[in-house]
């Protein structure tokens, strides 16, 4: 079922992703003291995609490839009964050991702080990292679990009522700030 | 789409078969990896109770539920108060106030289940009923099919042996006409009942016009437990005309695909040679067997509106 909404703003374009995500490229690194022992991990859907992006722009900064792996957290959720649709599970995919590692756990977008929980209860299931650390393109506020991100790209303080709604990976990338219209 | 209920294929949709065979590739991922458990279903109770033995479909239901972090109750019937003359709805009722979510049932009656479901509250899955349906058996024939072929239209599957008293042979007709499959029956005709054609298959008698083209067997046990009418003169002339051996897998393509939903009577409707050979993907079945019944308890529950917190 399709939500209706109503864009307020336009908050980044193509250009301005590229550039926070440079910006936290950056800060990871100097964190991290460079790039040796990190690996990055993303939240499907589309923090797999920033996910890809932060390990591109790391390697033109330091020359380092860094691993990249996916999880997807929709059987380790806390909302089971809840939820009405169960169509869609991606599956993780981690093709390297996280043992000891430095891990760059990415989402689009931080709210509530259970996608973070469930993302890293799916991470420990792989392996003991020395450290998970959480990296988002927008946190909106509004948590609901003692969670804080390492790297934000933009905070927005943002309504119950409206949404962030992020396009990375598609034909034109954007985060939008809309509101949800009652029907 | 979440269901409340598997009880036939019959009564289920394309697209809720389409539904369960796509995440049962997810699960099967999930049983392959090292930590084969995810803590979906925690907390919740899976209660097995067999009214008929069973080794691998019960085992498989289980595995599949404690892989989901569910807890799982196993109900022996000759240990239990069926035993002292309980009825069949008292037993279920009396386990069900126990706080239980999910039943998975086997029982020598067809519509059992659908008895069941009508009568109590919890989820209830049909794990094969007389001659009725044994849906996950279906579901997981066509997810072997599909894994291995790539798809399911257009297929040609030739279920041999005998189709009068196989539970497994009608899921597996339901659900592969739903898909798209062209389903032939074969035996012999005291085996193969008058109407089975309405269900949309092709009957043969004759294994090798049967198996011609054929792109999967589908080999049904003989339940000797049920040959009690004569059905055929001896097991011996059964074993010479339908038995598959690699001689008789020949008839279908080269490619063909061997399967049985087991347990087997080697050297009767399958020699060892075809059992264990290159083409059989029987032992497939049992893993994929789990992963199909994890996707199955996984979309059965949940989405219970008057649960919402926040």
């Amino acid at each position: 079922m399709e939500k209706n909404y109503k864009i307020k703003s336009e908050i980044m374009d193509s250009q301005a992703i590229y550039r926070t995500l440079t910006r936290m490229a950056h800060e990871i690194i100097e964190k991290n003291k460079g790039a040796k022992n990190l690996v990055i991990i993303g939240i499907r859907k589309r923090g797999d995609i920033i996910a890809q992006r932060l390990a591109e722009i790391i390697k033109k900064i330091e020359g380092i490839d860094v691993p990249v792996g996916v999880i997807d957290i929709t059987l380790y959720r806390d909302d089971y009964d809840l939820n009405k649709s169960k169509k869609e599970i991606s599956g993780s995919d981690i093709p390297f050991s996280i043992d000891g590692k430095d891990v760059i756990m990415v989402d689009d977008v931080l709210f509530a702080g259970r996608t973070a929980r469930a993302g890293m209860d799916v991470l420990i299931e792989y392996g003991r990292p020395k450290t998970i650390q959480l990296a988002v393109l927008i946190d909106r506020g509004h948590r609901e679990l003692p969670i804080q991100a390492n790297y934000v790209g933009k905070s927005i303080p943002t309504s119950l009522n409206e949404e962030i709604i992020v396009t990375i990976g598609e034909q034109k990338e954007k985060v939008l700030l809309v509101e949800i219209e009652k029907n | 789409m979440a269901f409340k209920h598997l009880i036939t294929l019959q009564e289920t949709s394309k697209q809720d078969i389409l539904d369960i065979l796509n995440l049962a590739k997810t699960f099967k991922e999930i049983i392959l990896k090292p930590v084969k458990k995810v803590p979906t279903l925690k907390g919740k109770t899976v209660v097995n109770i067999f009214y008929e033995p069973s080794t691998r479909t019960r085992t498989s239901f289980e595995l599949a539920a404690k892989r989901l972090s569910a807890d799982v109750l196993n109900i022996a019937i000759s240990t239990s108060s069926v035993v002292k003359g309980e009825t069949l709805i008292d037993t279920l009722r009396t386990i069900e106030a126990m706080q239980i979510d999910y039943v998975v049932i086997r029982h020598s009656v067809s519509g059992v289940p659908l008895f069941l479901s009508q009568n109590i509250k919890s989820s209830v899955i049909n794990a094969g009923d007389g001659m009725h349906e044994h849906p996950t058996q279906g579901l997981l024939d066509m997810f072997t099919i599909l894994e291995k072929k790539g798809k399911i239209e257009g297929l040609t599957v030739a279920i041999v042996g005998d189709i009068a008293h196989s539970r497994v042979a009608r899921s597996n007709i339901w659900g592969l006409t739903k898909l798209g499959a062209k389903v032939r029956v074969v035996g012999p005709s005291t085996l193969i009942p008058k109407d089975i054609r309405k269900l949309g298959v092709d009957v043969y008698t004759n294994l090798k016009d049967g198996l011609k083209d054929a792109d999967v067997i589908n080999i049904l046990r003989i339940q000797l437990e049920r040959q009690k009418k004569n059905l055929f003169p001896t097991i011996r002339e059964y074993a010479m005309l339908f038995g598959i051996n690699t001689q008789k897998v020949k008839y279908a393509k080269p490619d063909c695909l061997i399967m049985h939903p087991g347990p087997m009577n080697r050297g009767i409707e399958i020699s060892p040679n075809v059992a264990d050979g290159k083409q059989s993907v029987i032992e497939e079945q049992v893993t994929n067997g789990v992963a199909v019944r994890m996707a199955v308890l996984y979309l059965m529950g949940g989405g219970k509106k008057d649960e919402v917190v926040n």
